[in-house]
């Protein structure tokens, strides 16, 4: 009985684990799970899109809760779901974001989908980790 | 040159492009487990994305937005 317990307790705590890392660092989830060729793909792929959107001057929307601005709440959200290239940019002093630039939105929208993306490679990890998939 | 003297791409279409590649790579990476079956729903899925988005742009190209 007392093994049961404690095979039931490990492999929660690793899927915790996998998961904190896996939004961390994109595609860190699936390389830890032994998936390379996924966690590699994720963590290229995810890693240019949040850059791609710095570069197109998108903003890095700063994390708390304006009533009056709920969208922008929401939008952080999503851009925080990339983990630390989240923190990484805004340290970096990236991410302020040009209203007047041509890109603008198009910069936002890739950050945003690149956290929101992540969230799902991360749920991925997850199922993986649980042996659903 | 663009915005603080960086070339800039101003480019809709490339773009788009540019989004449906990556949301494609990684839809297709999560969804498919062999890289082939990988590719090939990768591109199914960019070409879908670029078919639906010059559909869409000429759809709503009447409206006045």
């Amino acid at each position: 009985m007392r093994a049961d317990a404690a095979d039931r307790v490990e492999p929660a705590t690793n899927k915790y684990l996998i998961a904190v890392l896996a939004w961390a660092i994109p595609g860190a989830g699936h390389l830890l799970l032994g998936r390379r060729q996924k966690g590699v793909t994720f963590l290229i792929t995810l890693t240019l899109m949040f850059a791609a959107g710095l570069w197109l001057e998108g903003r890095i929307f700063p994390l708390g809760f304006d009533l009056t601005q709920p969208l922008v709440g929401l939008a952080a959200i999503a851009d925080l779901g990339i983990g630390i290239p989240y923190f990484v940019a805004k340290f970096m002093g990236h991410g302020a974001g040009q209203v007047t630039a041509i890109t603008y939105e198009y910069g936002n929208a890739f950050a945003i989908v690149a956290g929101l993306l992540n969230m799902l490679v991360v749920l991925d990890a997850w199922d993986i980790a649980e042996g659903r998939k | 040159m663009g915005y603080r003297g960086r070339p800039q791409v101003t480019s809709h279409v490339a773009l788009m492009a540019l989004f449906s590649l990556f949301v494609s790579v990684v839809f297709a990476t999560l969804m498919r487990d062999e890289p082939r079956d990988q590719a090939l729903f990768g591109l199914r899925l960019f070409g879908g994305f670029m078919a639906a988005g010059i559909v869409i742009g000429w759809l709503l190209y009447p409206l006045p937005l």
